[in-house]
């Protein structure tokens, strides 16, 4: 499978610049280790330690965010656009 | 500088009101020169009166029309409801853009205060707001 992957202007200088790349995977799981692989400046920014998404990053598949289709194992199937977006979150905590 | 209309202000004052006793939130989508073109309330994901998310699904809806439209996100407003109108430490720890405008608005004063920020690398900057 073959997924376009759209990059956050904030992630863009550790990907080289790239707003998008076409990356290989059969879940978002795969997809996301394939782009760390070959842009392993981003790692941190996506993922944590044991691979579970980074708490303050949203991925989406097509219109879908992926925590409520199975997370890392949602299906990716070819051609389906995958946007990451930094979560917008704060407060007084 | 942040520039707006007194209607995008009493949107973003509105969609405050109506999350409360929680935090209010939404987004500011205009041009690059930091003119606010369009107010987008988000319902607050977090559901808190301490803390703000924007809606995963707003957020990205927000995302698309702008690239449609040719528009940028500006930015983000959210209210603290028991604190003054400056981004808290959690706030400026996970800013997400260093590009954007971060308009605070609180309502520990009467009449509410309404302030915007540029926050870049942990500094916290006070910017104009042009009504």
């Amino acid at each position: 499978m073959t997924a376009l992957v759209r990059i956050p202007t904030v992630l863009r200088p550790a990907m080289g610049g790239d707003t998008a790349v076409t990356v290989e995977g059969a879940t978002v799981g795969e997809v996301l280790d394939h782009l760390t692989t070959s842009h392993p400046d981003v790692k941190s920014q996506l993922l944590n330690a044991d691979g579970s998404l980074h708490r303050f990053l949203n991925v989406y598949v097509n219109d879908d965010d992926v925590r409520y289709i199975g997370g890392v194992d949602a299906p990716v199937s070819n051609g389906d656009e995958i946007t990451l977006l930094p979560a917008v979150a704060g407060g007084t905590l | 500088m942040l520039t707006l209309t007194s209607a995008h202000r009493d949107a973003m004052i509105a969609t405050c009101v109506r999350a409360l006793p929680n935090e209010g939130c939404g987004l500011l989508l205009g041009s690059e020169d930091g003119t606010v073109t369009e107010i987008v309330a988000s319902p607050n994901a977090a559901n808190s009166a301490k803390l703000y998310e924007i809606d995963s699904r707003i957020l990205l809806r927000a995302y698309r029309r702008a690239d449609e439209e040719s528009l940028s996100v500006l930015g983000v407003f959210h209210s603290h409801t028991h604190s003054e109108a400056r981004p808290s430490p959690t706030d400026v720890r996970q800013a997400p853009d260093p590009e954007w405008h971060y308009v605070l608005l609180s309502f520990c004063e009467v009449p509410s205060v309404l302030r915007s920020y540029r926050i870049v690398e942990g500094s916290v900057v006070e910017e104009e707001i042009s009504l």
